[in-house]
């Protein structure tokens, strides 16, 4: 039996393995280095970083949901000179391969975190977080739109240089995901991470109020793994070449692959670490096993299978 | 912030060795070997709830209620579980023998002082479970350990026979007057510390008495140190959803409290929601 070549690419840059953390469920790495070695998986993805210190929103921040559950985090983090003295040093240190999630509450706030990144040696990528859905404002969302869409990519490539790759984070909130999809990839991105949590709501019927501080929340977790399927796979079979990061409830390898046969070229782990902080680690090496298990020696070969005639 | 975040904390398969219904709550032991060794009173476990094939996505946070390092079946630790929801619930249907997916020890534990001082312990409902290993402690030391212990009713008061052994005094207190002093737990509190002559504080239990024993300590000028309780979605400070706010120089911070606590510091804690929201 062959050895199965595992690694990955999106944009200039190799990773040796599919599985990354999800942004916003790895915190900044060190809470999971405890429980298996960072390194066993393809990249650490950050939290979402904004420009300055932010606080988040008031608790209750979480309701668990069938199979998924709802956060209403408000994007809390320590602003990027702290993360960048901080967080990322340890990272680098450790020789985890780092992609740093990005979020700003204009499209010029996106460009003044490219141009901070522009100089940090040691990250392998930045994922523009357009499609957060804890913000006070529906159009803040800039994802939701082809328009903000574009302005804040094109800001971010004006600002990045070099060859550091971009991934746009979109959200599947909306009507046409291939559209926004399409808007990106006109505007420079060398790939995209599908999908961020669904907007929901849950409803105490005890103290009948909203559930959350918030009264909204993201949706993640299982229960919405087959809406990012889909979304893979519309967006995999209009734009092929365009390598996807995917994500959405996947808690096991058998999740990983079904993401992968759908278009994506790496698969994040987000919910699946609140249950089992192992949860990645175990995913690359169910996944590794199953892909071996279906014949295949390639990684490159798996993705997109799905779309392949019978 | 610490040196190495969870550092004492492992993933393991614990063996149910005992569950007994004492009241409304489950009793229950748990074998987890070397993980016992590491416990200090104030941490907590979380585990995986529901089985294999549940919906239920997230761990659950258990406060410990007592570790032992070498007992009969090697190192084991003892939860009180109260079983209101469908992770605690199905955690208490565990028999003896079931192996459950145990993270732990995890959190801040309860600080002790370096010098002897009169400790109260102040316990609401199963929140009392976390410090009778806390008082053992304390007593050991040389300090006085005074425990209060109050709640809706007299069935819903924990407090077991061993627990005792280790406490100058046991005051109870419940709501409905039957059994100890009648009315809310912190009523009678401020009388208490005149009484014994309290020097520190130490309390676990909903977040309203929390928030009352918290401003009778400040009354007193006491060192007031608190089990906090939000709900967690890790345990392991990856989901940040177990935030408390805190007191800092810019108005307020948020800190999750399974890293950052459960154990705070009282007089650090912003108990008043309107002053958060008013500062987010």
């Amino acid at each position: 039996m062959s050895a199965l070549d595992f690694s990955t690419k999106i944009g200039s840059k190799r990773f040796s393995n599919p599985i990354f953390t999800a942004s916003g469920c790895a915190s900044s790495g060190q809470e999971l280095a405890q429980f298996f070695p960072l390194t066993e998986i393809g990249a650490v993805v950050t939290k979402s970083i904004m420009v300055k210190a932010r606080t988040g929103r008031a608790t209750p921040r979480m309701a668990e949901t069938p199979s998924g559950m709802l956060n209403s985090i408000g994007l809390q983090g320590p602003g990027i000179d702290t993360f960048l003295e901080r967080d990322i040093p340890w990272l680098v240190e450790q020789q985890v391969k780092v992609i740093v999630s990005i979020a700003g509450e204009s499209v010029d706030e996106y460009g003044v975190l490219a141009r901070r990144l522009r100089a940090v040696s040691g990250i392998s990528a930045v994922e523009v977080n357009i499609s957060c859905p804890n913000v006070e404002n529906r159009g803040q969302v800039f994802a939701c739109h082809p328009d903000t869409s574009i302005a804040v990519i094109e800001a971010v490539r004006r600002n990045i240089g070099g060859e550091l790759p971009i991934i746009a984070k979109l959200s599947p909130d909306v009507t046409d995901i291939v559209e926004i999809a399409r808007a990106v990839i006109n505007a420079g991105v060398d790939g995209l991470a599908l999908i961020n949590t669904l907007l929901g709501m849950v409803i105490d019927t005890n103290t009948m109020k909203p559930k959350l501080a918030g009264k909204t929340g993201g949706l993640s977790g299982p229960a919405i793994r087959p809406v990012a399927v889909r979304a893979i796979y519309q967006v995999h079979q209009a734009f092929p070449d365009t390598p996807i990061v995917g994500m959405g409830g996947v808690a096991s390898g058998r999740d990983a692959l079904e993401l992968i046969l759908a278009g994506a070229s790496a698969v994040s782990v987000g919910t699946a670490s609140f249950g089992n902080p192992k949860a990645a680690f175990d995913i690359k090496n169910q996944l590794a096993e199953l892909l071996t298990e279906k014949g295949f020696n390639d990684l490159r070969d798996a993705i997109g299978f799905a779309h392949r005639g019978i | 912030m610490s040196a190495k975040i969870n550092q004492f904390a492992t993933q393991m398969l614990a063996e149910v060795i005992s569950n007994k219904k004492v009241g409304p709550y489950h009793h229950m032991v748990f074998a987890v070997g070397e993980m016992a060794s590491h416990v200090k009173p104030g941490n907590f476990v979380a585990i995986s709830v529901g089985g294999e094939q549940s919906s239920l996505v997230l761990r659950r946070a258990f406060a410990i209620y007592r570790a032992l390092d070498k007992g009969p079946m090697g190192g084991s630790i003892e939860l009180v579980v109260a079983p209101h929801g469908q992770g605690s619930r199905w955690l208490c249907q565990r028999a003896v023998g079931d192996l459950v997916d145990f993270i732990g020890p995890l959190g801040t534990a309860f600080g002790i002082p370096t010098v002897n001082a009169n400790a109260m312990l102040i316990g609401g409902g199963y929140g009392s479970a976390p410090l009778f290993a806390l008082a053992e402690l304390l007593k050991n030391k040389g300090c006085r350990v005074d425990m209060v212990l109050g709640a809706s009713t007299a069935t819903k008061i924990y407090a077991p026979l061993e627990g005792k052994r280790s406490v100058s005094s046991l005051t109870l207190t419940t709501d409905d007057g039957s059994t100890g002093i009648h009315g809310q737990i912190s009523e009678a509190i401020p009388r208490l510390i005149r009484e014994f002559g309290t020097e520190v504080i130490y309390s676990c239990g909903p977040m309203g008495m929390l928030a009352a024993v918290a401003k009778i300590a400040e009354e007193f000028n006491l060192v007031h140190q608190c089990a906090v309780e939000e709900s967690m979605a890790c345990g392991i400070g990856v989901c940040m959803t177990c935030v408390i706010p805190v007191k800092n120089e810019d108005g307020i911070k948020m800190i999750r409290s399974c890293i950052d606590g459960p154990v705070m510091d009282g007089s650090q804690v912003i108990w008043d929601r309107k002053t958060v929201m008013d500062a987010l």
